[in-house]
Protein backbone atom coordinates (compact mmCIF):
# COMPACT_ATOMS: atom_id res chain seq x y z
CA UNK A 1 0.00 0.00 0.00
CA UNK A 2 0.99 3.61 -0.40
CA UNK A 3 2.16 5.77 2.36
CA UNK A 4 -0.75 7.85 3.87
CA UNK A 5 -0.69 11.57 2.96
CA UNK A 6 -0.10 14.06 5.88
CA UNK A 7 -2.72 15.95 5.59
CA UNK A 8 -5.92 15.62 2.41
CA UNK A 9 -6.00 19.71 1.96
CA UNK A 10 -2.77 21.53 1.31
CA UNK A 11 -1.90 25.29 2.46
CA UNK A 12 -3.77 26.27 -0.81
CA UNK A 13 -6.78 24.52 0.18
CA UNK A 14 -6.81 21.49 -2.30
CA UNK A 15 -7.23 18.42 -2.02
CA UNK A 16 -5.01 15.68 -3.11
CA UNK A 17 -6.31 15.71 -6.97
CA UNK A 18 -6.02 19.22 -7.05
CA UNK A 19 -9.85 20.07 -6.39
CA UNK A 20 -11.46 22.52 -4.30
CA UNK A 21 -13.46 21.58 -1.53
CA UNK A 22 -16.86 22.01 -3.32
CA UNK A 23 -15.89 20.43 -6.56
CA UNK A 24 -16.63 17.55 -7.83
CA UNK A 25 -14.36 14.31 -9.84
CA UNK A 26 -15.06 14.69 -13.71
CA UNK A 27 -18.03 12.51 -14.31
CA UNK A 28 -18.90 10.65 -17.92
CA UNK A 29 -22.18 8.88 -18.40
CA UNK A 30 -23.11 6.96 -21.03
CA UNK A 31 -26.52 5.24 -21.67
CA UNK A 32 -27.54 1.93 -23.66
CA UNK A 33 -24.26 0.17 -23.40
CA UNK A 34 -25.03 -3.53 -23.43
CA UNK A 35 -26.92 -4.39 -26.12
CA UNK A 36 -28.43 -7.73 -24.35
CA UNK A 37 -29.75 -5.91 -21.26
CA UNK A 38 -33.17 -4.12 -21.82
CA UNK A 39 -31.69 -0.96 -20.35
CA UNK A 40 -28.70 -0.13 -19.53
CA UNK A 41 -25.84 2.65 -18.43
CA UNK A 42 -21.99 3.40 -17.35
CA UNK A 43 -20.52 5.74 -15.05
CA UNK A 44 -16.66 6.97 -15.08
CA UNK A 45 -16.58 8.92 -11.46
CA UNK A 46 -12.84 9.88 -11.17
CA UNK A 47 -11.60 6.19 -11.11
CA UNK A 48 -15.02 4.79 -10.48
CA UNK A 49 -15.86 2.50 -13.64
CA UNK A 50 -19.44 0.98 -12.87
CA UNK A 51 -21.79 -0.81 -14.79
CA UNK A 52 -25.39 -1.15 -14.69
CA UNK A 53 -27.98 -3.81 -16.20
CA UNK A 54 -31.86 -3.99 -16.39
CA UNK A 55 -33.82 -6.99 -17.50
CA UNK A 56 -37.73 -6.74 -17.32
CA UNK A 57 -40.09 -6.08 -16.38
CA UNK A 58 -40.43 -9.69 -16.77
CA UNK A 59 -42.07 -12.96 -14.53
CA UNK A 60 -40.52 -13.21 -11.20
CA UNK A 61 -38.10 -15.41 -10.66
CA UNK A 62 -38.06 -17.37 -7.97
CA UNK A 63 -42.27 -17.10 -8.93
CA UNK A 64 -42.90 -16.44 -4.82
CA UNK A 65 -41.00 -13.50 -4.90
CA UNK A 66 -44.00 -11.72 -7.00
CA UNK A 67 -46.31 -9.37 -5.72
CA UNK A 68 -50.00 -9.22 -6.47
CA UNK A 69 -50.33 -5.14 -6.73
CA UNK A 70 -46.57 -4.00 -7.59
CA UNK A 71 -43.13 -4.53 -9.48
CA UNK A 72 -40.34 -6.11 -7.41
CA UNK A 73 -37.06 -4.67 -7.79
CA UNK A 74 -34.44 -6.84 -7.48
CA UNK A 75 -30.89 -5.19 -7.10
CA UNK A 76 -27.25 -6.56 -6.75
CA UNK A 77 -24.71 -4.55 -6.06
CA UNK A 78 -21.18 -6.14 -7.19
CA UNK A 79 -17.41 -5.32 -6.82
CA UNK A 80 -15.22 -7.29 -9.07
CA UNK A 81 -12.36 -8.98 -7.57
CA UNK A 82 -9.44 -6.79 -9.28
CA UNK A 83 -11.52 -3.75 -8.36
CA UNK A 84 -9.81 -2.51 -5.20
CA UNK A 85 -6.16 -2.94 -3.93
CA UNK A 86 -6.47 -6.19 -2.59
CA UNK A 87 -8.30 -8.68 -4.19
CA UNK A 88 -11.98 -9.02 -3.17
CA UNK A 89 -13.82 -12.37 -3.32
CA UNK A 90 -16.11 -12.75 -5.75
CA UNK A 91 -18.82 -14.35 -2.57
CA UNK A 92 -21.36 -11.65 -1.63
CA UNK A 93 -19.80 -9.62 1.25
CA UNK A 94 -22.33 -8.18 3.75
CA UNK A 95 -21.04 -4.91 2.96
CA UNK A 96 -22.40 -5.43 -0.75
CA UNK A 97 -25.61 -7.25 0.77
CA UNK A 98 -26.46 -3.98 2.57
CA UNK A 99 -25.72 -1.88 -0.11
CA UNK A 100 -27.78 -4.05 -2.77
CA UNK A 101 -30.25 -3.06 0.10
CA UNK A 102 -30.26 0.58 0.22
CA UNK A 103 -29.74 1.10 -3.61
CA UNK A 104 -32.84 -0.34 -4.15
CA UNK A 105 -34.44 1.35 -1.71
CA UNK A 106 -33.22 4.68 -3.15
CA UNK A 107 -34.48 3.92 -6.91
CA UNK A 108 -38.18 2.24 -5.37
CA UNK A 109 -39.40 5.79 -4.64
CA UNK A 110 -38.64 7.00 -8.25
CA UNK A 111 -40.09 3.73 -9.48
CA UNK A 112 -44.17 3.70 -10.45
CA UNK A 113 -43.93 -0.20 -9.22
CA UNK A 114 -48.06 -0.15 -9.58
CA UNK A 115 -47.94 -0.38 -13.36
CA UNK A 116 -46.47 -3.63 -13.35
CA UNK A 117 -47.89 -6.20 -11.00
CA UNK A 118 -46.77 -9.46 -10.74
CA UNK A 119 -43.57 -8.45 -12.52
CA UNK A 120 -39.64 -8.28 -11.82
CA UNK A 121 -37.00 -6.04 -12.91
CA UNK A 122 -33.56 -7.32 -11.96
CA UNK A 123 -31.08 -4.53 -12.01
CA UNK A 124 -27.41 -6.07 -11.58
CA UNK A 125 -24.59 -3.56 -10.75
CA UNK A 126 -21.13 -4.29 -11.37
CA UNK A 127 -17.98 -1.98 -9.69
CA UNK A 128 -15.53 -2.53 -12.20
CA UNK A 129 -13.15 -0.22 -10.54
CA UNK A 130 -13.54 1.39 -7.43
CA UNK A 131 -12.03 4.32 -5.96
CA UNK A 132 -14.57 6.09 -3.41
CA UNK A 133 -18.21 6.93 -3.39
CA UNK A 134 -19.14 3.92 -5.77
CA UNK A 135 -22.65 3.64 -3.92
CA UNK A 136 -23.51 7.02 -4.83
CA UNK A 137 -22.19 6.55 -8.68
CA UNK A 138 -23.99 3.14 -8.89
CA UNK A 139 -27.28 5.02 -8.32
CA UNK A 140 -26.70 7.54 -10.84
CA UNK A 141 -26.02 5.22 -13.34
CA UNK A 142 -28.53 2.75 -12.35
CA UNK A 143 -31.63 5.11 -12.41
CA UNK A 144 -30.37 5.83 -15.93
CA UNK A 145 -30.48 2.66 -17.04
CA UNK A 146 -34.00 2.31 -15.72
CA UNK A 147 -35.06 4.90 -17.66
CA UNK A 148 -33.28 3.57 -20.94
CA UNK A 149 -35.29 0.61 -20.41
CA UNK A 150 -38.15 2.17 -20.54
CA UNK A 151 -40.00 1.95 -17.05
CA UNK A 152 -42.25 4.75 -16.29
CA UNK A 153 -40.47 6.60 -13.56
CA UNK A 154 -41.25 9.58 -11.50
CA UNK A 155 -37.95 11.56 -11.70
CA UNK A 156 -34.14 10.37 -11.87
CA UNK A 157 -32.40 9.10 -8.73
CA UNK A 158 -29.24 11.18 -8.89
CA UNK A 159 -26.77 10.43 -5.58
CA UNK A 160 -23.27 12.40 -4.27
CA UNK A 161 -21.36 12.28 -1.11
CA UNK A 162 -19.83 14.98 0.75
CA UNK A 163 -18.17 14.70 3.79
CA UNK A 164 -15.23 16.07 6.34
CA UNK A 165 -11.95 16.21 5.09
CA UNK A 166 -9.14 17.87 7.03
CA UNK A 167 -11.92 20.01 9.52
CA UNK A 168 -13.18 21.02 5.72
CA UNK A 169 -16.84 19.73 4.46
CA UNK A 170 -15.80 18.52 0.94
CA UNK A 171 -18.07 17.41 -1.65
CA UNK A 172 -17.70 13.77 -3.61
CA UNK A 173 -14.75 12.16 -1.78
CA UNK A 174 -12.47 10.03 -2.94
CA UNK A 175 -11.03 6.63 -1.92
CA UNK A 176 -8.59 8.65 0.52
CA UNK A 177 -10.97 10.97 1.56
CA UNK A 178 -13.14 7.84 2.36
CA UNK A 179 -10.35 6.27 4.18
CA UNK A 180 -8.75 8.97 5.88
CA UNK A 181 -11.01 11.38 6.28
CA UNK A 182 -13.70 12.09 9.59
CA UNK A 183 -17.16 11.82 7.94
CA UNK A 184 -18.90 10.54 4.44
CA UNK A 185 -22.75 11.85 3.72
CA UNK A 186 -23.81 9.72 0.73
CA UNK A 187 -26.67 11.39 -0.88
CA UNK A 188 -29.48 10.21 -3.21
CA UNK A 189 -32.06 12.76 -4.33
CA UNK A 190 -35.09 12.80 -6.63
CA UNK A 191 -34.28 17.19 -7.98
CA UNK A 192 -37.58 17.41 -9.11
CA UNK A 193 -39.84 16.49 -6.20
CA UNK A 194 -36.93 17.51 -3.71
CA UNK A 195 -36.97 14.22 -2.25
CA UNK A 196 -34.01 12.30 -0.25
CA UNK A 197 -33.92 8.68 -1.55
CA UNK A 198 -31.02 7.24 0.14
CA UNK A 199 -29.04 9.14 3.47
CA UNK A 200 -26.22 7.23 5.42
CA UNK A 201 -23.65 8.86 7.37
CA UNK A 202 -20.42 7.54 9.22
CA UNK A 203 -18.40 9.49 11.27
CA UNK A 204 -18.63 12.29 13.24
CA UNK A 205 -20.09 15.73 12.36
CA UNK A 206 -21.91 18.63 14.64
CA UNK A 207 -25.08 19.57 13.75
CA UNK A 208 -24.22 22.39 11.51
CA UNK A 209 -21.21 20.50 10.13
CA UNK A 210 -24.48 17.76 9.26
CA UNK A 211 -26.50 20.35 8.10
CA UNK A 212 -23.68 22.04 5.48
CA UNK A 213 -23.14 18.62 4.17
CA UNK A 214 -26.45 17.41 3.47
CA UNK A 215 -26.85 20.82 1.58
CA UNK A 216 -23.22 20.93 -0.63
CA UNK A 217 -24.37 16.68 -1.32
CA UNK A 218 -27.48 18.01 -3.06
CA UNK A 219 -25.60 20.53 -4.72
CA UNK A 220 -23.69 18.05 -6.19
CA UNK A 221 -26.56 15.45 -6.65
CA UNK A 222 -27.91 18.56 -9.03
CA UNK A 223 -25.06 18.81 -10.78
CA UNK A 224 -25.26 14.99 -12.30
CA UNK A 225 -28.54 15.39 -12.41
CA UNK A 226 -27.88 17.55 -15.65
CA UNK A 227 -25.47 15.07 -16.84
CA UNK A 228 -27.98 12.68 -16.69
CA UNK A 229 -30.25 14.11 -18.90
CA UNK A 230 -27.82 14.75 -21.21
CA UNK A 231 -26.44 11.32 -20.87
CA UNK A 232 -30.16 9.90 -21.60
CA UNK A 233 -30.90 12.60 -24.54
CA UNK A 234 -27.43 11.80 -26.34
CA UNK A 235 -28.53 7.61 -26.56
CA UNK A 236 -31.88 8.58 -28.46
CA UNK A 237 -30.08 11.82 -30.97
CA UNK A 238 -28.23 8.98 -32.22
CA UNK A 239 -30.96 6.35 -32.82
CA UNK A 240 -32.81 9.43 -34.48
CA UNK A 241 -30.05 10.10 -36.95
CA UNK A 242 -29.40 6.44 -37.71
CA UNK A 243 -33.28 6.32 -38.71
CA UNK A 244 -32.79 9.10 -40.57
CA UNK A 245 -30.30 7.96 -42.74
CA UNK B 1 -59.56 -11.08 6.44
CA UNK B 2 -56.21 -10.12 8.07
CA UNK B 3 -54.89 -7.50 5.13
CA UNK B 4 -58.55 -5.65 5.70
CA UNK B 5 -58.10 -5.70 9.38
CA UNK B 6 -55.12 -4.20 8.56
CA UNK B 7 -56.14 -1.79 6.11
CA UNK B 8 -58.75 0.07 8.83
CA UNK B 9 -55.77 0.28 11.01
CA UNK B 10 -53.22 1.63 8.53
CA UNK B 11 -56.01 4.23 7.90
CA UNK B 12 -56.82 4.73 11.77
CA UNK B 13 -52.84 4.97 12.51
CA UNK B 14 -52.84 7.61 9.77
CA UNK B 15 -55.40 9.62 10.78
CA UNK B 16 -54.75 9.55 14.79
CA UNK B 17 -51.15 10.90 13.46
CA UNK B 18 -52.28 13.57 11.63
CA UNK B 19 -53.80 14.95 14.79
CA UNK B 20 -50.49 14.57 16.59
CA UNK B 21 -51.66 11.40 18.35
CA UNK B 22 -50.61 7.07 18.33
CA UNK B 23 -52.52 3.93 18.92
CA UNK B 24 -50.94 3.55 22.49
CA UNK B 25 -51.24 7.26 23.38
CA UNK B 26 -47.85 8.44 22.88
CA UNK B 27 -46.94 11.80 21.74
CA UNK B 28 -45.02 11.37 18.22
CA UNK B 29 -41.64 12.01 19.74
CA UNK B 30 -42.19 9.44 23.11
CA UNK B 31 -40.16 6.86 23.12
CA UNK B 32 -42.14 3.43 24.85
CA UNK B 33 -41.33 2.35 28.15
CA UNK B 34 -37.59 1.59 27.80
CA UNK B 35 -35.95 -0.90 30.51
CA UNK B 36 -32.19 -2.31 30.43
CA UNK B 37 -30.65 -4.98 32.55
CA UNK B 38 -26.95 -5.59 32.49
CA UNK B 39 -25.01 -9.19 32.98
CA UNK B 40 -27.91 -12.18 32.54
CA UNK B 41 -25.76 -14.46 30.97
CA UNK B 42 -22.95 -15.98 32.89
CA UNK B 43 -20.86 -17.43 30.11
CA UNK B 44 -21.16 -13.94 28.23
CA UNK B 45 -18.28 -11.89 29.35
CA UNK B 46 -20.69 -9.64 29.19
CA UNK B 47 -24.76 -9.53 28.41
CA UNK B 48 -27.85 -7.05 28.49
CA UNK B 49 -31.18 -7.48 28.10
CA UNK B 50 -33.21 -4.59 26.74
CA UNK B 51 -36.98 -4.37 26.62
CA UNK B 52 -38.54 -1.10 24.66
CA UNK B 53 -42.44 -1.97 24.93
CA UNK B 54 -42.83 -5.17 23.56
CA UNK B 55 -40.10 -5.37 21.82
CA UNK B 56 -36.90 -7.74 23.49
CA UNK B 57 -33.23 -8.00 22.54
CA UNK B 58 -30.37 -9.94 23.95
CA UNK B 59 -26.96 -8.77 23.73
CA UNK B 60 -23.89 -10.85 24.19
CA UNK B 61 -20.38 -10.22 24.33
CA UNK B 62 -17.49 -12.97 23.91
CA UNK B 63 -13.49 -11.27 23.65
CA UNK B 64 -11.25 -13.77 22.36
CA UNK B 65 -7.58 -13.06 21.04
CA UNK B 66 -7.10 -13.01 16.88
CA UNK B 67 -5.38 -11.39 14.13
CA UNK B 68 -5.51 -7.52 13.11
CA UNK B 69 -6.56 -6.50 10.05
CA UNK B 70 -3.92 -5.87 7.72
CA UNK B 71 -4.83 -2.11 7.49
CA UNK B 72 -5.30 -1.67 11.38
CA UNK B 73 -2.46 -3.72 12.61
CA UNK B 74 -2.35 -1.87 16.27
CA UNK B 75 -5.92 -2.12 16.58
CA UNK B 76 -8.02 -4.57 18.44
CA UNK B 77 -11.26 -6.16 16.05
CA UNK B 78 -15.04 -5.30 16.58
CA UNK B 79 -17.50 -7.61 14.92
CA UNK B 80 -21.04 -7.17 14.94
CA UNK B 81 -23.85 -10.12 14.19
CA UNK B 82 -27.66 -9.67 14.49
CA UNK B 83 -30.00 -13.21 14.62
CA UNK B 84 -33.41 -12.68 13.33
CA UNK B 85 -34.28 -15.70 15.85
CA UNK B 86 -37.55 -17.34 14.22
CA UNK B 87 -39.39 -17.48 17.53
CA UNK B 88 -39.70 -13.72 17.35
CA UNK B 89 -42.18 -13.29 14.79
CA UNK B 90 -43.86 -14.65 12.34
CA UNK B 91 -41.85 -12.92 9.52
CA UNK B 92 -38.74 -14.58 10.76
CA UNK B 93 -37.49 -17.50 9.31
CA UNK B 94 -33.85 -19.84 10.26
CA UNK B 95 -30.94 -19.76 8.02
CA UNK B 96 -28.30 -17.86 7.27
CA UNK B 97 -28.33 -13.92 7.76
CA UNK B 98 -30.78 -12.22 4.93
CA UNK B 99 -30.21 -8.33 4.22
CA UNK B 100 -32.48 -7.39 7.71
CA UNK B 101 -30.10 -8.67 10.02
CA UNK B 102 -27.32 -7.20 7.96
CA UNK B 103 -28.43 -4.46 7.88
CA UNK B 104 -29.95 -4.29 11.34
CA UNK B 105 -25.83 -5.71 12.74
CA UNK B 106 -24.21 -3.24 10.40
CA UNK B 107 -26.12 -0.06 12.12
CA UNK B 108 -25.27 -1.42 15.32
CA UNK B 109 -21.79 -1.68 14.17
CA UNK B 110 -21.68 1.86 13.16
CA UNK B 111 -23.19 3.55 15.68
CA UNK B 112 -20.42 2.04 18.05
CA UNK B 113 -17.46 1.88 15.47
CA UNK B 114 -18.12 5.76 14.52
CA UNK B 115 -18.51 6.81 18.21
CA UNK B 116 -15.38 5.76 18.72
CA UNK B 117 -17.03 4.04 22.17
CA UNK B 118 -13.85 1.33 21.73
CA UNK B 119 -10.36 2.60 22.28
CA UNK B 120 -9.44 -0.40 20.10
CA UNK B 121 -5.34 0.43 20.09
CA UNK B 122 -5.84 -0.47 23.73
CA UNK B 123 -7.11 -3.59 22.44
CA UNK B 124 -3.99 -4.63 20.36
CA UNK B 125 -1.20 -6.94 22.30
CA UNK B 126 1.39 -7.12 19.40
CA UNK B 127 1.03 -4.81 16.40
CA UNK B 128 0.45 -7.13 13.61
CA UNK B 129 0.54 -10.12 15.34
CA UNK B 130 -2.02 -10.18 18.03
CA UNK B 131 -5.52 -8.45 19.26
CA UNK B 132 -7.83 -8.91 20.98
CA UNK B 133 -11.61 -9.58 19.33
CA UNK B 134 -14.53 -8.66 20.76
CA UNK B 135 -17.92 -10.42 19.55
CA UNK B 136 -21.23 -8.54 19.96
CA UNK B 137 -23.75 -10.62 19.23
CA UNK B 138 -27.34 -9.72 19.02
CA UNK B 139 -30.45 -11.48 19.97
CA UNK B 140 -34.04 -10.42 18.58
CA UNK B 141 -36.38 -12.06 21.29
CA UNK B 142 -39.64 -10.52 20.61
CA UNK B 143 -40.16 -8.22 17.54
CA UNK B 144 -42.69 -5.38 18.08
CA UNK B 145 -40.76 -2.87 15.89
CA UNK B 146 -37.77 -0.30 16.16
CA UNK B 147 -35.63 -3.50 16.88
CA UNK B 148 -32.80 -0.79 15.47
CA UNK B 149 -32.38 1.48 18.58
CA UNK B 150 -33.46 -1.61 20.76
CA UNK B 151 -30.35 -3.48 19.27
CA UNK B 152 -28.28 -0.57 19.50
CA UNK B 153 -28.56 0.34 23.21
CA UNK B 154 -28.60 -3.68 24.48
CA UNK B 155 -24.98 -3.49 22.47
CA UNK B 156 -23.83 -0.84 24.38
CA UNK B 157 -24.87 -2.34 28.11
CA UNK B 158 -23.71 -5.30 26.84
CA UNK B 159 -19.91 -3.86 26.00
CA UNK B 160 -20.31 -1.74 29.18
CA UNK B 161 -21.22 -4.90 31.29
CA UNK B 162 -18.28 -6.85 29.27
CA UNK B 163 -15.36 -8.18 31.72
CA UNK B 164 -12.72 -9.50 29.17
CA UNK B 165 -9.69 -11.66 30.82
CA UNK B 166 -6.62 -10.05 31.45
CA UNK B 167 -4.05 -11.15 28.32
CA UNK B 168 -0.49 -10.95 27.87
CA UNK B 169 1.62 -11.17 25.22
CA UNK B 170 5.00 -12.90 25.53
CA UNK B 171 7.24 -15.10 23.66
CA UNK B 172 4.36 -15.36 20.49
CA UNK B 173 2.19 -16.87 22.81
CA UNK B 174 -0.75 -15.24 24.99
CA UNK B 175 -0.96 -15.44 28.31
CA UNK B 176 -3.90 -15.29 30.55
CA UNK B 177 -3.52 -14.27 33.64
CA UNK B 178 -5.96 -14.42 36.77
CA UNK B 179 -8.75 -11.61 37.37
CA UNK B 180 -10.73 -9.60 34.54
CA UNK B 181 -10.49 -6.07 32.84
CA UNK B 182 -13.23 -3.54 31.43
CA UNK B 183 -13.24 -2.99 28.47
CA UNK B 184 -11.48 0.65 27.38
CA UNK B 185 -14.89 2.66 26.45
CA UNK B 186 -15.33 6.39 26.51
CA UNK B 187 -18.41 7.20 24.28
CA UNK B 188 -22.29 6.08 25.10
CA UNK B 189 -24.28 6.44 20.99
CA UNK B 190 -27.59 6.29 21.06
CA UNK B 191 -29.22 5.63 18.20
CA UNK B 192 -32.09 7.05 17.72
CA UNK B 193 -34.87 6.03 14.70
CA UNK B 194 -37.71 7.53 13.05
CA UNK B 195 -40.79 6.55 11.05
CA UNK B 196 -42.22 8.72 8.60
CA UNK B 197 -46.09 8.19 8.52
CA UNK B 198 -47.66 10.55 6.09
CA UNK B 199 -45.82 13.75 6.44
CA UNK B 200 -45.14 13.94 9.53
CA UNK B 201 -41.71 11.87 11.76
CA UNK B 202 -42.75 9.83 14.75
CA UNK B 203 -40.24 8.06 17.13
CA UNK B 204 -39.78 4.60 18.19
CA UNK B 205 -42.23 2.93 15.64
CA UNK B 206 -43.97 -0.37 17.13
CA UNK B 207 -44.59 -3.46 14.45
CA UNK B 208 -48.02 -1.39 13.12
CA UNK B 209 -46.59 1.89 12.51
CA UNK B 210 -43.45 0.29 10.67
CA UNK B 211 -45.76 -1.76 8.46
CA UNK B 212 -47.80 1.58 7.46
CA UNK B 213 -44.25 3.56 7.24
CA UNK B 214 -43.29 4.95 3.67
CA UNK B 215 -39.55 5.11 4.76
CA UNK B 216 -37.51 5.80 8.75
CA UNK B 217 -34.64 6.75 8.90
CA UNK B 218 -31.88 5.96 12.40
CA UNK B 219 -29.50 8.68 13.64
CA UNK B 220 -26.70 7.68 16.10
CA UNK B 221 -25.15 10.50 18.68
CA UNK B 222 -22.45 10.57 20.83
CA UNK B 223 -22.25 11.74 24.22
CA UNK B 224 -20.57 15.02 23.02
CA UNK B 225 -23.64 15.63 20.56
CA UNK B 226 -22.41 14.75 17.16
CA UNK B 227 -24.43 12.76 15.05
CA UNK B 228 -21.61 9.58 14.08
CA UNK B 229 -23.78 7.60 12.20
CA UNK B 230 -27.27 7.84 9.35
CA UNK B 231 -29.05 4.76 7.91
CA UNK B 232 -32.49 5.50 5.92
CA UNK B 233 -34.56 2.38 5.19
CA UNK B 234 -37.46 1.50 3.20
CA UNK B 235 -38.95 2.53 0.11
CA UNK B 236 -40.03 6.25 0.74
CA UNK B 237 -38.84 9.69 0.96
CA UNK B 238 -37.92 12.44 2.94
CA UNK B 239 -37.54 15.61 2.10
CA UNK B 240 -34.62 17.62 3.13
CA UNK B 241 -36.22 19.74 6.07
CA UNK B 242 -37.50 16.50 7.21
CA UNK B 243 -33.74 15.21 7.62
CA UNK B 244 -32.59 18.33 8.77
CA UNK B 245 -35.18 18.17 12.05
CA UNK B 246 -35.03 14.71 12.60
CA UNK B 247 -31.14 14.95 13.14
CA UNK B 248 -32.13 18.04 15.25
CA UNK B 249 -34.83 15.62 17.26
CA UNK B 250 -32.46 13.03 17.36
CA UNK B 251 -29.95 14.47 19.86
CA UNK B 252 -32.54 15.88 22.08
CA UNK B 253 -33.89 12.40 22.55
CA UNK B 254 -30.34 10.54 22.51
CA UNK B 255 -29.43 13.15 25.47
CA UNK B 256 -32.56 12.66 27.17
CA UNK B 257 -32.21 8.31 26.82
CA UNK B 258 -28.61 8.92 28.19
CA UNK B 259 -29.87 10.85 31.13
CA UNK B 260 -32.50 7.87 31.88
CA UNK B 261 -29.95 5.20 31.66
CA UNK B 262 -27.19 7.45 34.28
CA UNK B 263 -24.91 6.67 31.39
Amino acid sequence: MNDKPERLIDKKGLRLDGRKPDQMRPVKLEVGVIPAADGSAYIEQGKNKILVGVYGPREAHPKHLALQDRLVLKCRYHMAPFSVQERKSPAPSRREVELSKVIREALEPAIFTELYPRTMVDLTIEVLQADGGTRCASISAASLALADSGLPMRDLVVACAAGKADDKIVLDLMDEEDKLGSADVPVALMPSLNAITLLQMDGKLSQDEFERAVSLAIDGCKQIYLLQKDALKAKYKNVKAEGEE
Amino acid sequence: MAAVVAKIKQKQIGVLIDKGKRLDGRGLTDYRDLKVEQGLIERAEGSARVHLGKTEIVVGTKVETGEPFSDTPNEGVLTVNAELVPLASPGFEAGPPDENSIELARIVDRGIRESKMIDTEKLCLEAGKKVIVVFVDVYVLNHDGNLIDASALAAVAALLNTKMPNYEYEDGEVKVKSGTTALPLSQHPVTVTFAKIGDKLVVDPQLEEEEVMDARISMAVDDDENICAIQKGGSGYFVPEQVLEASRLAVKKAKEIREKLDW
